[in-house]
């Protein structure tokens, strides 16, 4: 599958034209290796030479809260994805899922902008 | 690290208004009043003002706003906005213009009335576009997010942190201008609603109106005018992120940075604190303050804060004005920091007031943990 966004688009809207094809994409510096997450035009190093490669979708559960509200309660969750990144997320299904947990990625396309969002690992327990 | 900013400059005025409800003015109206109070406290004229240093949560250019509103033409202004660590930020930065003989006169200002306005909190803050999926409702999420994090990670309990807001509660009810008053109990806390797990309505800051105000000036200056001058011994800022998603460990803020290099530029060591104010916009913060600044080590803070250590009669005087948890929290808390450490440096806090208050430690925190500042403020005794 082609890699590159449709178009010259900046970071933002590169990752945002991929979750529109139901593809989750982190970049990554064709120098050191760093993966980077938000998408932006530089690596921490500071280098600029990113590309964009498909996500694990694996991570695990860093930070968790459950946000109450009177539409029912939301999970919202930091995530760190095993290439290294963390990012905000939410948990569908297991809403309680503890710190710790492996969680996988899922482009959700329902309702209006998509977005990435994760699931109990298959046999996520025993890593808890 | 240079110390050749102590002692160089000194608040030599107070002033506060409209603290708890305002209902009929505008943020900026109290500002006003806060202003003119701290310039009349200090025996000085309007017209000796010459450089003015706000953010504010409702004005985007808030020194601009000022200045006009009080008929001040400054040759030295600094709307420099770091959320509710600003204020500490412009003790710094007031001290460096008032060194450079840049202004003589300088007024640090803040004002709100997102109480009467709608009693939700108003911020200029944009959304981090790589969130908004989520709907985080911030500031809470985020802090309920480090909360679960060192909850996770050193057994930091919802009992510990209810003892915080308990604390802060009881020096409130020493403090007349404290808006929340009347007993609170551990099992109040932990029984108030659940706003974003595990944070409960008890364990976040109150959403008043309230307005503050101080007049820094140099030393030299300080000592021929009528306050006994309170005076600036150092200050320090550190930020490591804005997202909350950026903050590289939930559980260590950046005030493990600011705080050393503060304690190095004022000379001063935990011995000789005498009091703490510590930004308390949610439970957690007094707990992880307490930590990154050396009070206790790293995950200690939850069992340092038990059995009233920090409440009145405790080993540790910590925001001893009810905090912005108990007294006072119009959506930018820092300038409320400073006026209650002048307000004990001078011995005027009454009941509350800590004795033989010379040295003071503030913590300024702005955004979801973000910026930090550190300074200390001192008594004649410290120079």
């Amino acid at each position: 599958m082609n890699n590159e966004p449709d178009g010259n688009l900046g970071p933002q809207a590169a990752y945002e034209a991929f979750l529109q094809q139901g593809r989750f994409m982190i970049q990554r510096s064709k120098s050191t290796g760093e993966y980077v997450f938000y998408p932006r035009v530089c690596a921490p190093s500071g280098v600029q030479d990113l590309e964009w490669v498909e996500a694990s979708g694996r991570g695990t559960v860093y930070a968790a809260t459950m946000k109450r509200g009177r539409e029912g309660d939301t999970s919202i969750v930091l995530v760190d994805l095993d290439e290294g990144p963390r990012m905000m997320s939410t948990i569908s299904g297991d809403l309680n899922l503890p710190i710790g947990s492996k969680v996988v990625a899922r482009v959700e396309t329902a309702g209006g902008q998509p977005r990435v969002v994760f699931d109990p690992a298959p046999g996520g327990e025993g890593a808890r | 690290m240079s110390r050749s900013l102590r002692g160089k400059t000194a608040i030599v005025g107070l002033g506060t208004a409209g603290m708890g409800e305002a209902p009929g003015y505008s943020a900026l109206d109290l500002l006003a009043q806060a202003s003119l109070a701290a310039i009349e406290d200090a025996g000085l004229k309007l017209s000796d003002v010459d450089a003015v240093f706000s953010a504010m949560s409702q004005h985007a250019l808030a020194s601009m706003s000022a200045a006009e509103y009080l008929g001040i033409k400054p040759k030295y202004f600094d709307s420099t906005n770091v959320g509710g660590s600003s204020f500490e930020m412009h003790l710094l930065q007031a001290t460096l213009a008032l060194e450079a003989g840049l202004c003589d006169t300088a007024l640090i200002c803040y004002g709100s009335n997102q109480r009467t306005a709608g009693g939700r909190l108003i911020s200029l803050s944009e959304p981090n576009w790589h969130e908004v999926p989520y709907q985080p409702r911030h500031p809470i999420t985020a802090y309920a997010l480090a909360a679960s994090r060192h909850m996770h990670e050193y057994g930091t309990t919802r009992e510990m942190l209810a003892d915080v807001a308990v604390a802060a509660r009881a020096w409130a009810n020493l403090n007349p201008e404290a808006f929340a008053r009347g007993p609170l109990s551990r099992e109040d806390v932990l029984n108030s609603r659940m706003i974003s797990d595990p944070l409960s309505k008890l364990d976040c800051c109150l959403v008043t109106d309230g307005a503050a105000a101080c007049i820094l000036t140099r030393a030299d200056r300080a000592r021929d005018l009528k306050q006994k001058p309170v005076y600036f011994l150092g200050g320090a800022g550190a930020n490591w992120h804005r997202s909350i998603v950026a903050m590289p460990d939930l559980t260590v803020t950046a005030a493990a940075d600011s705080g050393p290099r503060a304690f190095e530029m004022a000379g001063v060591t935990h011995g000789d604190i005498d009091l703490s104010m510590l930004y308390d916009a949610f439970t957690i913060n007094t707990i992880l303050f307490l930590e990154d600044l050396g009070f206790c080590p790293k995950g200690e803070g939850g069992r340092f804060v038990q059995d009233g250590r920090i409440a009145p009669g405790g080993e540790l005087a910590v925001n001893t004005s009810g905090g912005g948890l108990s007294c006072v929290h119009p959506g930018m808390y820092g300038m409320f920091l400073i006026a209650e450490a002048v307000t004990q440096i001078r011995g005027d806090a009454g009941a509350r007031q800590v004795k033989d208050c010379d040295v003071a430690l503030l913590h300024g925190n702005g955004g979801t943990l973000s910026s930090q500042v550190t300074a200390f403020l001192g008594s004649g005794n410290t120079i």
